[in-house]
């Protein structure tokens, strides 16, 4: 991709004081003033992230389920219940993660994916590569727009906005679960470590419902908050930490991948010989005890000795402090520092996530 | 467009420069810079007493986007740093002319002030980078 490339809503946010950056392609909101106070709307009241840059993907074919459990490294079987949501990583055949991904079950020969921004023709060519074998066809929905909406106001001030039918549907359901009226889906999923829902509509209704939730008080938050919000939810971001070079064992998501049983799934030989020669790096959070900022690629010390490095860092506008999350070598020890400018700051291994609805969940 | 005080001197670094007489100056970034950076969460100056050149990276403003080097406008020594941006780097943000001054310089040579851009002139070169 050469330019890039303008979502529906660029004039939107260019007239609600967004400064736009690029970012997979596109051309993209970073804050609309204050990253920070963006922030802190999503934790304690609502705000609203413009994902239309990410794909959504409509999956259909009578032998469907068999595709994607033959694709995925998460189980499919899992989807028992229609509108159910599945966390999932999309695998080479060497291991290296290709994307991560939501899989919704909509129907016994339907169902839907959302893939990142970024690695979206990727991702269409490697299924639609796959899907001939099990008479499963891929297609991509550019069609339509997604508007996260997420915080402990997020659902409310959402759902009054939804038609009737639309409403009953979504104010009904549990934490992983979508729901669709006509060409409205919403699933009560997200990327804050908040409540909220994510809604895909057709591409041509977007800037009507970002102006509507927009009075309805829900903030524009860009894509800075939305980093810093995820990193404080200990969800990884593709592309940082974790890409095809790198295993879903070795980044923090070996609970994502379903081993049990004998299912088939692409990557798996890969995964269990990895498991079998037993040095998977870890994957780790860390929060630097003193001032300075966390940032990826920054070299991670156990003693003398180089151990790893951060993959995702920044400052945690809760905690106030920096956090990130790091790869390290499998016998790294407990006592890490991090080179920052050539001085080496002492950081303090913290368990994922850091903060979930509103609350810090360690003592600083 | 940011506020561009006119009494200050500017280099293409987006760093700005008051003269206090008697050679001694004092040091920030300005407003456009902070915008640009956004949020700002720390701020490591120079040591007192340092003698830094001109052009030489002396301080490190951090973002919550990314870290950013601040470049030495003139030969000095450092004489004064703003300890109060330790505990609230955000000052930067807030008043970047005035509170969220960074360090003070005693210059080897007070004439190199005018070799500095006046406002006018680096409202010109801010313009001209946004294109």
């Amino acid at each position: 991709m050469s330019a890039d490339r303008k979502i529906v809503l660029n004039a939107v946010h260019r007239e609600m004081g967004a400064r736009m950056v690029p970012f997979g392609g596109w051309d993209m909101p970073v804050h609309y003033g204050s990253q920070i106070e963006e922030h802190h709307a999503v934790r304690r009241d609502a705000g609203m992230f413009d994902v239309c840059h990410m794909s959504v993907v409509d999956l259909r074919g009578e032998r469907v389920r068999e595709f994607l459990s033959h694709l995925l490294a998460n189980d499919v079987a899992k989807l028992k219940t229609a509108g159910r949501a599945l966390y999932s990583c999309m695998l080479r055949p060497d291991g290296g993660v290709i994307d991560d991904l939501i899989v919704y079950y909509m129907a016994d020969d339907w169902f839907r994916m959302v893939v990142n921004a970024g690695t979206t023709e990727k991702d269409i060519a490697w299924m639609q590569e796959q899907a001939p074998a099990f008479d499963a066809s891929v297609e991509p929905r550019f069609d339509l727009g997604m508007i996260a909406v997420q915080g402990p106001n997020a659902r409310d001030r959402a759902l009054g906005l939804m038609s009737d039918d639309m409403r009953s549907a979504a104010a009904g359901l549990k934490p992983f679960n979508a729901a669709t009226d006509g060409h409205w889906f919403v699933g009560r999923t997200g990327y804050t470590g908040e409540d909220g829902f994510e809604i895909v509509l057709p591409e041509s209704e977007t800037e009507d419902l970002w102006r509507r939730l927009a009075a309805a008080g829900v903030r524009p938050c860009g894509l800075g908050a939305r980093d810093t919000l995820r990193l404080e939810a200990g969800m990884n971001l593709y592309g940082q930490d974790m890409d095809e070079t790198v295993t879903p064992l070795a980044s923090g998501l070996a609970w994502t991948v379903a081993m049990d049983g004998e299912r088939d799934f692409i990557g798996r030989a890969a995964l269990a010989a990895q498991k079998a020669a037993g040095d998977i790096p870890r994957f780790i959070g860390v929060l630097l005890e003193g001032r300075g900022v966390l940032r990826s690629h920054q070299k991670l010390l156990d003693g003398e000795r180089e151990v790893g490095e951060i993959t995702s860092g920044g400052f945690s506008p809760t905690l106030e402090r920096s956090i990130g999350m790091a790869r390290v070598a499998a016998d790294a020890g407990d006592q890490l520092q991090v080179d920052i400018r050539g001085k080496k700051l002492p950081l303090r291994r913290v368990k994922m996530p850091l903060v979930r609805n509103g609350k810090a969940q360690i003592e600083l | 467009m940011s506020n561009i005080p006119s009494e200050l001197k500017y280099t293409k670094t987006h760093d700005w420069v008051r003269d206090e007489g008697d050679g001694k100056v004092t040091v920030g970034i300005t407003d456009h810079a902070q915008e640009l950076l956004g949020d700002l969460v720390f701020v490591e100056l120079p040591e007192v007493g340092a003698e830094i050149n001109a052009g030489d990276e002396c301080a490190v403003v951090e973002s919550v986007k990314a870290a950013s080097d601040v470049y030495c406008p003139l030969n000095g020594e450092v004489i004064e740093v703003n300890e109060a941006l330790a505990d609230a780097p955000e000052t930067i943000n807030s008043d970047a002319f005035d509170e969220g001054w960074m360090f003070r310089l005693q210059l080897v040579d007070a004439g190199e002030l005018d070799g500095l851009m006046d406002a006018e002139a680096y409202a010109e070169h801010c313009e001209n980078e946004e294109h």
